[in-house]
């Protein structure tokens, strides 16, 4: 017997109560954690399961004829589950909405990063304070105090340009992604 | 619950059944004999009330599901075919729309007497912690169940509280998003919500276990928060309680009844009967009245908390700490209270009118540089009415609990009540009303700040300076005087 072999046997055969103390500390400890990952593993795809499904996400696009818009006209059509608002803008409008001082908004954001062509503001109509939908695309509905859209829930005042100017609202009106197919169709999504 | 003593029974069926599995000894221990406070008043009924109404619940319900359907498509109708063509579905519907609210009335009484008479004090605090988690859970499961019919309300009610979450930073619109399964409250929504209320409320009868059996481990407080001595303070629960609570259940059912015979539809919303429309929102969205305290909490704190804000009001919570928590101040010694009780309110108010006046032009009071947006704070100032109440036990401390011999708690917590009710009554309206000359909005904030007054400076002062009245020796002295 070598003198490296018999080293090698008193280091095995000097289990102290210490040593198998901490071996099963370990082996409970690596147990748990592997527990805990194979839980982890099997909640993943039971919650992920709850995310939008592959059938939601696809109602992604939809193209809109606006040709029946004349200016000062408004329509609203669903999208995602959420309403979004085509505005025919009058060159009033038009103007309100430039000529503000960008500095004094809450949602800094100048007409111009808002619209690709300033006749046309596309919008989704939903509130950012909760969610609700903002009244003031027919005629007769409250345009609140800047001209534009008003939310009834807990009264956020939009502009002309879907910028949020009074009230409990964080953010201007979301502008979804848009492109103008033709001068009249713009296709959402 | 398996070894001990066990009971006689004559019948020989029931004694061989108890030799096997001893639920009759276990009845006859829990509900027999089972020692209690000779004591008590009618509000010890409300907890039998509030377990009837969980049964009376989950039977209706069960019933209902087997007529309900859960799509956007077929909700509304589903409901109004179980009101006009199902043998007694209007009546199905109408115990159980009704019952979520007595259920509540139940539960709100239930809480109040467990406050008044220091019921959530020690040993009872676990019993006490269990309770406020069936609160909790049936305030899910009823708002869950009110999107069922699928009605304006449910749809735009649902809207707004599931995006009160995404007030959470960074992660707040992927919760909402998983919340909804979409992009709006849809049919995925509706789905997972029927399941979910399905469920909640078997969960509610497992805590529902949990606590009457933490109950049967300290036995019941009573009105005069002593604790009984000896068995001339108690009295068998059958057929003492079992009668009381017989007479009160009946007489609550009756209120109960008129309200599903002859006035079934008062304590709903009229909008209710309007199909959802994903694009119109009703021009006031109110929450059921159970909500509405609550609901005022939330839409109170309408202004963003910026860095001043925060700091002034961590100033004055760490003097709340040191001199009214602590029997002795550990890191600000006493003359440094002062200036620190002013440059906190500097500090709150410098940031306040920051905030409501950004014309102003102060640094780092503008609404995108706020710590906490006021969304975010109505959010936390909602569920943290709740943990508050969950932390009670710690947070009033007094060795007295009836409220019967503490005056000064006595009359701040009736107090609390009033403006608990008011709050309800601010919750109903809409957010920009007045009453009178005064925005209601303001009023909100103040009853919002007495909510959270009374729990983290009242209870704690009271807890350390408020003397009580000498406590009767006995509960059988105090009931029957010297003679017993
Ligand atoms: C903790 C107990 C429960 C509470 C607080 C509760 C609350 C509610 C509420 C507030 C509604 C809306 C009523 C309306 O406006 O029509 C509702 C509807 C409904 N609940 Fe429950 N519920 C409970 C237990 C159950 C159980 C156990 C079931 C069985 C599966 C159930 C099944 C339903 C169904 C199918 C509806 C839709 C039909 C309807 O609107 O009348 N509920 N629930
Ligand atoms: S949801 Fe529009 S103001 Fe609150």
């Amino acid at each position: 017997m070598t003198i490296a072999n018999q080293e090698l046997r008193t280091i095995m055969t000097a289990h102290t109560k210490d040593d198998e103390n901490a071996r099963r500390d370990f082996l409970q400890l690596t147990a748990g954690a592997m527990g805990v990952v194979g839980a982890a593993c099997v909640a993943t795809p039971l919650v992920n399961s709850l995310n939008p499904a592959k059938d939601t996400l696809a109602l992604a696009t939809i193209e809109v004829d606006v040709s029946d818009l004349k200016p000062g006209e408004a329509k609203t059509e669903m999208w995602q589950g959420k309403p979004v608002f085509i505005k025919h803008r009058t060159p009033k409008e038009i103007e309100e909405a430039e000529d503000v001082d960008v500095a004094t908004l809450r949602d800094k954001q100048p007409d111009s990063a808002r619209v690709q062509k300033p006749e046309w503001l596309v919008v989704i109509g939903v509130c950012t304070h909760l969610g609700c939908i903002p009244v003031g695309n027919k005629p007769t509905d409250a345009h609140g105090d800047y001209d534009g859209w008003f939310c009834p829930c807990h009264g956020s005042h939009y502009d002309t340009s879907g910028r949020v100017r009074k009230g409990p609202a964080p953010k201007n009106l979301a502008v979804p992604p848009y492109e103008f197919v033709s001068d009249t169709v713009i296709k959402i999504g | 619950m398996g070894s001990g003593e066990r009971a006689e029974f004559k019948n020989p069926v029931i004694g061989w059944i108890d030799e096997r599995l001893p639920l009759f000894t276990l009845m006859q221990k829990e509900y027999g004999v089972f020692p209690t406070p000779r004591n008590f008043n009618y509000f010890w009924n409300f907890g039998a009330i509030a377990m009837f109404m969980l049964v009376a619940m989950i039977v209706s319900g069960i019933v209902l599901a087997m007529h309900y359907t859960a799509d956007t498509e077929l909700a509304f109708d589903s409901v109004e075919r179980i009101m006009r063509d199902v043998n007694s579905g209007w009546l199905i519907r109408y115990i159980h729309m009704n019952g979520a609210s007595f259920f509540f009335v139940a539960v709100y009484i239930h809480i109040f007497r467990g406050m008044y008479y220091g019921s959530y004090k020690k040993p009872r605090e676990l019993l006490w912690i269990l309770g406020v988690l069936i609160f909790l859970l049936m305030m899910a499961t009823a708002f869950i169940g009110y999107v069922l019919p699928w009605g304006q309300m449910s749809l735009w009610g649902a809207t707004v509280i599931t995006n009160l979450f995404s007030a959470i930073p960074w992660v707040g619109d992927s919760i909402v998003t998983l919340l909804w399964g979409g992009f709006s409250v849809d049919n995925p929504t509706l789905t997972r919500f029927f399941a979910l209320h399905y469920l909640l409320p078997f969960v509610i009868f497992a805590v529902v276990f949990l606590h009457v059996w933490a109950l049967h481990i300290t036995g019941s407080n009573n009105p005069l928060g002593i604790e009984p001595k000896g068995p001339q303070d108690t009295l068998p629960f059958h057929p003492y309680y079992t009668m009381k609570d017989s007479f009160g259940l009946v007489l609550f059912v009756i209120l109960y009844a008129l309200f599903i015979f002859y006035a079934p539809d008062s304590l709903g919303h009229p909008d209710n009967y309007i199909p959802a429309d994903p694009l119109v929102t009703p021009p006031h969205i109110v929450p059921e009245w159970y909500f509405l305290p609550f609901y005022a909490i939330l839409r109170a704190i309408t202004f963003n908390m910026n860095i001043y804000f925060l700091a002034g009001i961590a100033g004055l919570f760490t003097l709340l700490v040191e001199f009214v928590w602590r029997e002795k101040p550990k890191m600000i010694a006493a003359p440094y209270a002062l200036p620190i009780l002013v440059a906190s309110l500097f500090l709150a108010a410098l940031g306040f009118i920051g905030d409501q006046y950004p014309t102003l032009g102060i640094p780092f009071t503008a609404a995108e540089d706020a710590l906490v947006s006021a969304k975010l704070g109505g959010v936390l100032a909602m569920f943290g009415a709740i943990v508050l109440l969950l932390v009670l036990p710690w947070l009033d401390t007094h060795p007295i609990r009836s409220a019967r011999f503490r005056p000064l708690f006595k009359w701040s917590f009736l107090l609390l009540f009033v403006v608990f009710v008011f709050l309800g009554y601010i919750g109903s309206q809409p957010a920009d009303a007045a009453f009178g000359p005064v925005p209601l909005s303001l009023l909100g904030l103040l009853c919002t700040g007495y909510y959270y007054g009374f729990f983290l400076v009242i209870l704690p002062f009271l807890s350390r300076f408020e003397k009580g009245r000498n406590l009767p020796k006995s509960i059988h002295e105090a009931v029957l005087g010297k003679g017993a």
